[in-house]
């Protein structure tokens, strides 16, 4: 443990371009009546008569902000100083991956013949769109183990969607109608809000005391009235479930079919594939794995590939050849569940991610992965002093801790922890996520932090820790530092006001 | 090795003697030997950026791009406007693009503000109270519409104007599979309108969870929404109105007419076209629908000092708090678009978004004065910028032909040949217009 946290680490963000704490007007306060922006060219057509539409035209005009462009330039601005980000510190939030964006993908975003494209151009003036996508769909075929892919999911919960109405479409092509899905209780929220949507029952798998889907209740619990399972592998704690092929071996047994929540592929990219482990049924998140921006919140990418059998129930179209790839064409499959998208997802971010995944090549997006799981490990061994780690096994890209002693001798909570990090220039691991371990913090270091960082990081943390001793309430009052404080998010969701509009006079 | 990670080849050796091992594939011990790949991804090998970047310059170059390669009259969703450079400027600074969803609203109040921002321009623009931090798109918007909808009046039958765009349709019938909806169709009748079933006895007493139809529609038709209103009513159902934002620079807004709830599609708002995403799912509701409202909602709160201050509010709606029972599975959105296109709407502001507005009409309907001039008259009675003719040969053959010119013709309607959907917007100047309607009638001599 010898790396220098005093050698400027790339990832800690200790300094905020700040010139005081006032509040930030929105921008209808910095209006003023007829002020403008705007700039609009004259097309030379004539003004033509509203008579059709007089029953319909509005009185009042929208009421839009009114302000100069210096005035809204200098907003914006300011607001986008008030925002931690990747490209300010680093961002150990668990089950996000909030690795590097680089910055080569925001140029291939910007090519005039990407993104520039109507959706409704014909297939013979889109053939490198088409392409592009074919070939995104064999690396994620190639990297997951899977027979063919759709890219129209959005957001990996869209994605996870798509892949259970898949299998309701596959039992019901067998004259079936199975009604349960099989989840783990470490999963995510959106797991079983999918499995409501598609029409199913979540059933809920405990992990036995070594974090893992424990084989003996699941083998109880699974009966011809199962439709399936829904697993991330590593599982949300950040362990590999060793028992992975018993498990869908159990399912598949009652013709049910596996589902891979591709949330934690950064763990495994290029060593080890959910094809191989039996799974039917992949999505997997671009924004994640594949380093593409998520944007305070998305867009995101959610392609999900299927082994063979599974392939004419993917939404169309797709972009296929008929004469041996000199020519693409949209080709909807014969059984296929319909659209999940207006058109054909978030191509954008798909160009992206591809352009991601040439860069690293076959190797280097294993290396990716295997430094993900290495600076997880190195860290977790680190600050096990200050924290207990909920579990012994290695752990593979992320891993979970429990402050619940520092809670019982200080009152300090995970949250207050959270809080204090990001006085100290880091953003905060994710908290009391999985619900299975008490006062939980998830850290997902991401491969591109720097060990001198992941230093910074366990110092930051040993600090918080000796300081709730010392003076707990100091760690309470946190974060001091940073454009507001704690804030009274029981106000917010007492008396909602989410327009200017709403707010009381 | 290429890789965005910064380890030396000393420090990872150095990590791994802290870890007590020699190599990196003991990492994975507890990986199955069965299940470890000793083979290399079947993929290419690591290449510099600038080849990278060489091959995406290459695929775009294989794409016939509106502005350099066509000139667009194509619509169905997805527009060719004029952009902002303060809102591409704005909207693409990397604390915005690479922040994360706002967990910590302590350090997220740019994107925080920025969304409250959004909410109010979307809420005022559509004439209602509330909307939402955005969803995927507008297929999206439309089924969490419905979503809700069924939640609040626990129907599952839905009326559906033939007039929505047929891709939200399709995606309303793809995920109705697992919510177990029924739907009827509405049809069109003069001048591609929905005709509204008309009883005058209000005895009819089936009930339904929602009625649907555009504003405008996808043939361009401005709806009657007071009829649409009547519908709703009669069957106890939510109205919800698919509308495009533009229009309401214009026309009055779905909420005026009493809308339950509204969404559309974004794009239009100073977003690139894309290839079809990332686009811009919009969503407003009544007040009375807040706990039951699909996605993210950014609320203004105070912090500990009394300032004011941001953060994602009624967060009990969503998955990751009330899982199974949750009313939509969202979790990621459009934040940036939404961010985006807020930017956008302020440089237009108050006057420029009505000019805007005027332009798309002014255009729509110069060019519809054209093409009946040379015998293709709009089937479109009441249209705003999109409208839709009987092309006499087939509109497949036709739209092909006018590629060959550099036109993006239009929309066709999935399964009517002989129709084009026809959209200008305050980009097309009158010399493309003249030209495009010179070459149609070529075409069709």
């Amino acid at each position: 443990m010898r790396f220098a946290s005093t050698s400027a680490p790339g990832g800690r963000a200790r300094s905020a371009p700040l010139v005081g704490d006032a509040e930030e007007p929105t921008i209808f306060e910095l209006s003023v009546p007829t002020r403008r922006a705007f700039s609009l060219r004259d097309t030379g057509v004539p003004a033509m008569d509203l008579a059709p539409i007089v029953a319909w035209i509005r009185d009042e005009p929208v009421e839009l902000p009114e302000v100069s462009e210096r005035d809204l330039v200098a907003h914006y601005t300011r607001l986008a100083s008030r925002n931690y980000s990747v490209d300010l510190g680093a961002y150990p939030l668990g089950s996000c991956t909030m690795k590097y964006n680089p910055k080569f993908a925001d140029q291939v975003a910007g090519i005039d013949g990407l993104a520039n494209v109507h959706p409704a151009t014909p297939p013979e003036a889109i053939q490198g769109w088409l392409r592009l996508f074919h070939e995104l769909e064999r690396y994620v075929c190639e990297i997951t183990g899977m027979a063919q892919a759709t890219l129209q999911p959005p957001a990996g919960a869209s994605g996870e969607l798509t892949g259970l109405l898949i299998m309701r479409a596959y039992h019901a092509s067998r004259g079936r109608s199975p009604r349960k899905v099989v989840i783990p209780d470490s999963a995510h929220g959106t797991n079983p809000a999918s499995v409501s949507l598609a029409g199913f029952e979540a059933v809920t798998v405990p992990s036995g005391a070594n974090g893992l889907v424990d084989l003996a209740k699941l083998r109880d619990l699974v009966d011809a009235d199962t439709a399936g399972i829904m697993l991330t592998n590593p599982n949300t704690l950040g362990l590999f479930e060793e028992e992975i092929r018993e498990i869908l071996a159990v399912i598949h047994a009652v013709d049910g079919l596996a589902y891979y929540d591709g949330a934690n592929l950064n763990a495994i990219v290029g060593v080890a594939r959910p094809g191989d482990m039996g799974f039917d049924i992949v999505h997997s998140n671009l924004h994640k794995t594949f380093a593409t921006p998520h944007g305070g919140g998305g867009p995101g990418a959610g392609p999900v590939a299927v082994v063979e059998h599974l392939a004419g129930f993917l939404p169309g179209p797709l972009p296929r050849s008929l004469d041996g790839g000199s020519s693409y064409s949209w080709v909807t499959p014969e059984r296929s569940i319909g659209r999940v998208h207006a058109f054909y997802g978030n191509a954008v971010v798909l160009a992206r991610a591809l352009a991601f995944m040439k860069y690293l090549g076959s190797d280097g997006m294993r290396t990716m992965s295997e430094l993900a799981v290495l600076n997880a490990n190195w860290l977790r061994a680190r600050i096990a002093d200050s924290f207990a780690v909920a579990y012994e096994q290695p752990c593979m890209h992320e891993f979970v801790v429990s402050a619940e002693a520092l809670k019982t001798k200080t009152g300090v909570r995970a949250l207050d922890v959270a809080k204090a990090l990001l006085d100290s220039g880091f953003h905060s691991p994710t908290v009391y996520f999985p619900l299975v371990v008490h006062e939980a913090l998830m850290i997902e270091p991401t491969e591109t932090e720097s060990p001198q960082t992941l230093e910074a990081l366990a110092l930051a943390l040993e600090e918080i820790v000796a300081t709730a001793y010392k003076d707990a309430e100091a760690i309470l009052a946190m974060p001091r530092n940073t454009p507001v404080r704690r804030l009274d998010e029981a106000l917010a969701a007492r008396k909602p006001i989410l327009t200017e509009d709403q707010r009381p006079l | 090795m290429p890789s965005f990670a910064p380890h030396t080849d000393e420090e990872i050796q150095q990590m791994l003697a802290d870890l007590g091992m020699s190599s990196l594939q003991e990492l994975y011990s507890s990986i199955p030997a069965a299940l470890l790949r000793t083979e290399p991804l079947a993929v290419a090998k690591d290449q510099s950026e600038i080849e990278v970047l060489e091959q995406f310059v290459q695929y775009g170059a294989q794409n016939a791009a509106v502005r350099t390669a066509l000139v667009s009259f194509a619509g169905g969703g997805a527009y060719d406007h004029d952009l902002s450079a303060a809102a591409r400027h704005l909207g693409t600074q990397s604390a915005f693009v690479t922040a994360y969803t706002p967990y910590q609203p302590e350090v997220a109040q740019g994107v925080l503000q920025a969304l409250f921002e959004f909410q109010t321009i979307i809420a005022r623009l559509f004439g209602l109270p509330i909307a939402n931090a955005s969803l995927y798109d507008g297929a999206a918007s439309l089924v969490e519409a419905v979503n809700m909808a069924v939640g609040f009046t626990k129907e599952r039958h839905i009326l559906v104007s033939a007039g929505v765009n047929p891709a939200y349709r399709e995606a309303l019938a793809t995920f109705g599979a697992g919510t177990r909806l029924s739907f009827e169709t509405i049809e069109l009748g003069a001048g591609d309108a929905t005709s509204f079933p008309f009883t005058d006895d209000g005895t009819d007493d089936t009930k339904a969870g929602a009625v649907i139809v555009g504003y405008p529609n996808y043939f361009g038709a401005i709806e009657d929404l007071k009829a649409a209103r009547a519908l709703a009513d009669r069957h106890g159902a939510l109205l919800i109105v698919v509308a495009d934002p533009i229009a309401l620079g214009l026309l009055r807004s779905p909420g005026e007419f009493g809308a339950d709830i509204v969404v559309g599609e974004g794009q239009p708002l100073g977003i690139p076209l894309s290839f079809g995403g990332p686009y811009l799912g919009l969503f407003a509701a009544r007040s009375e629908y807040v706990r039951l409202m699909p996605g993210r909602l950014v609320g203004e709160t105070l912090d500990t000092e009394g300032r004011r201050a941001f953060v994602t509010t009624l967060r009990t709606r969503e998955q990751d708090i009330r899982r199974e029972k949750a009313t939509s599975n969202v979790c990621t959105n459009q934040t940036l678009m939404a961010i985006q296109a807020a930017i956008h709407m302020a440089w237009l502001g108050k006057q420029g978004f009505g000019i805007l507005a005027r332009r798309n009409y002014d255009g729509a309907h110069y060019l519809a004065e054209r093409l009946n001039e040379i015998g293709l008259a709009p089937s479109t009675t009441h249209f705003f910028r999109e409208f839709t003719v009987r092309t006499p040969i087939s509109a497949s053959e036709l739209a092909h032909r006018l590629l060959t010119h550099g036109f993006l013709a239009g929309v066709i309607p999935p399964g009517f040949d002989d129709r084009l959907v026809i959209a200008v917007t305050e980009a097309r100047r009158r010399v493309e217009i003249d030209s495009f309607v010179d070459t149609i009638a070529k075409e069709l001599r």
